[in-house]
């Protein structure tokens, strides 16, 4: 078991080689796992204080003069630099890479201002932004370290709370920006996931091959730009696909492989995901139970899905 | 060009031309051949609206061209509404959000600090854009970090985009408030460019920390029936008015 955000501040670590590598901070280092880098090297190290806006486009600013810089804060409170992504970053496309951690209904007893179900969503909304959500520490560590390489802005979730580590062995190249990672292979459904719900998601497909459904399970770890190309695979295989993700079923994973059946399948789709409404303080199983975010919610999708092919 | 577009914020860019003009020509170390290079300083108009004032200025220089005028506010124009950096060179921030410049300018002037360059970073801002609460995080900022190299400088032109400042959100001691953050302030007179050159001096010679420039200046100025008058924020000249300005202003071309 470990954390996302670990994964996270390891990356920062590992990419601080690189001299054109800058890290900004608002006052939570300690808890995005940036505070690594910090005290390795304070003198590329930018607190903003408590000031998201500012540290967004204090960002863009760097980025603009050469440098690589990673902002972290906690998922919730990147909102509030909306617009500073929007108008600051992501339209002159401004390769700032934006971490908010904490992300979720998992993030648990903090309470429901805390736990960001909708940041997905909007970033999704914006052009030139990649956005991406592992499911392990590992992945998380790949995937900041590719970003370091990238010419656009990116925004990635990662978790407060620790999760199963999934490619501790996995093959170099199995983590890749923008490629989603098949896990399991079964013909019956399609079960794709990202961050906390990838684990949930292969639980389920335990509890269905106990039932003697087949599923295929994939880490659609990049929200943004969708993999497509596998989506239409899944479609193929499986003829049903069902979404899970700890974010709204507004706009998030779930959305964006609807937006993509829309016009390219007819096959039936389930999304599991916070229904749109606010959480509480819960400890994140708790919570998980509440949103109907369990591996039986998911399973009994499955079925559903399962029951309206044609 | 905001009369042929018949659109766009004449007001705030004849009252920050002066101060645009003498800092151009004195201090900003640009190539208007090489709008890229690497070691210039930056410059971010913060108040992006007032992009006509700031284009008049680039085509002087040589970043654009006469002809490039006419595409202000048209489609495929370098000229956009507000001043763009994927747009225009020589524009080096994405502006049209007011109080987002000041923290993109203290971005520049860090990565200058950690090049070991001496370039920097200029920042105007307008008067009503420092309404925005984000200014303020950046003012925080700036100070903390000791940014000898982010200049400031406000135009203080005293109206907004509904009226006149005073009506709409009162800014009390605007220099006392800039010093209690920890900047450098000097006040000016925005068009007397003696007063504006003592200024740039002011600000380049402040290197302990972040400096502005508190600019007293009018709005429409130049332009008898644009000066102090909230009606041209935002509003372009009919044809008998551009008539008008262009004499007044001793344009006979």
């Amino acid at each position: 078991m470990a954390a996302t955000r670990d994964g996270y501040g390891q990356a920062l670590l590992d990419l601080a080689t690189n001299p054109r590598v800058v890290v900004l901070e608002a006052d939570l280092g300690k808890s995005t796992k940036s505070l690594h880098f910090r005290k390795a090297h304070p003198e590329r190290t930018v607190s903003c204080g408590i000031g998201e806006q500012n540290m967004l486009l204090v960002a863009a600013g760097m980025a603009a003069s050469g440098y690589i810089p990673f902002a972290s804060t906690f998922a919730i409170f990147t909102e509030r630099a909306f617009e500073h992504m929007r108008n600051g970053v992501a339209r002159p496309n401004l390769a700032v890479h934006l971490c908010g951690s904490h992300g979720g209904t998992h993030t648990g007893t903090d309470g429901s201002s805390a736990q960001s179900i909708e940041d997905l969503a909007v970033y999704r909304t914006l052009p030139n932004v990649t956005v991406l959500h592992p499911a392990d520490d590992v992945s998380t560590r790949l995937l900041t370290m590719q970003l370091a390489d990238s010419n656009s802005p990116s925004y990635m979730r990662t978790a407060r709370n620790k999760t199963p580590v999934l490619y501790d062995d996995a093959p170099a190249g199995t983590i890749q920006i923008g490629k989603g990672v098949v896990l399991t292979e079964g013909h019956d459904v399609a079960l794709v996931a990202c961050g906390v719900m990838v684990s949930q998601a292969l639980e389920a497909c335990n509890m269905l091959a106990s039932e003697g459904i087949k599923a295929t399970v994939v880490d659609m770890h990049t929200i943004k730009p969708l993999d497509g190309v596998l989506v239409d695979e899944l479609v193929k295989r499986c003829g049903a696909i069902v979404t899970a993700e700890d974010h709204s079923i507004i706009g998030g994973l779930g959305g964006a492989v609807a937006e993509h059946l829309s016009s390219t399948s007819m096959a039936p789709l389930e999304r599991i995901g916070v229904k749109d409404r606010f959480g509480e303080s819960a400890e994140s199983h708790e919570m998980l139970e509440m949103m109907e975010l369990t591996p039986t919610d998911i399973a009994a999708a499955a079925k559903r899905a399962i029951a309206r092919k044609r | 060009m905001v009369h042929r577009a018949q659109a766009g914020h004449p007001g705030g860019s004849l009252s920050e031309i002066d101060l645009l003009t003498a800092l151009y020509r004195t201090q900003l170390r640009v190539r208007p051949d090489e709008p890229t290079w690497a070691d210039r300083d930056r410059f971010v108009l913060s108040k992006g609206h007032a992009s006509p004032g700031m284009y008049a200025i680039l085509a002087e220089m040589g970043f654009i061209s006469q002809e490039d005028l006419k595409s202000y506010r048209v489609k495929g124009g370098v000229c956009q509404g507000h001043v763009d950096m994927k747009w225009c060179p020589g524009v080096d921030f994405s502006a049209g959000s007011l109080g987002m410049g000041l923290s993109f300018g203290m971005g520049a002037a860090l990565a200058a600090r950690m090049d070991n360059s001496e370039r920097q970073a200029y920042v105007m801002l307008g008067d009503g854009e420092i309404q925005e609460g984000s200014v303020w995080e950046a003012a925080m900022a700036a100070a903390h970090h000791e940014l000898g190299n982010l200049n400031v400088i406000l135009d203080r032109n005293r109206i907004q985009n509904d009226d006149f400042c005073e009506n709409q959100m009162r800014m009390f001691d605007i220099p006392a408030k800039w010093r209690a953050f920890g900047w450098n302030v000097m006040e000016i007179d925005g068009h007397d460019m003696a007063s504006i050159l003592e200024g740039l001096d002011f600000l380049s010679k402040s290197n302990t920390g972040p400096s502005i420039l508190i600019a007293q200046t009018v709005k429409g100025k130049g332009i008898s029936f644009m000066e102090d008058n909230p009606g041209f924020h935002g509003a372009a000249p009919n044809d008998e008015q551009y008539a008008l300005a262009m004499k007044e202003l001793g344009v006979t071309a």
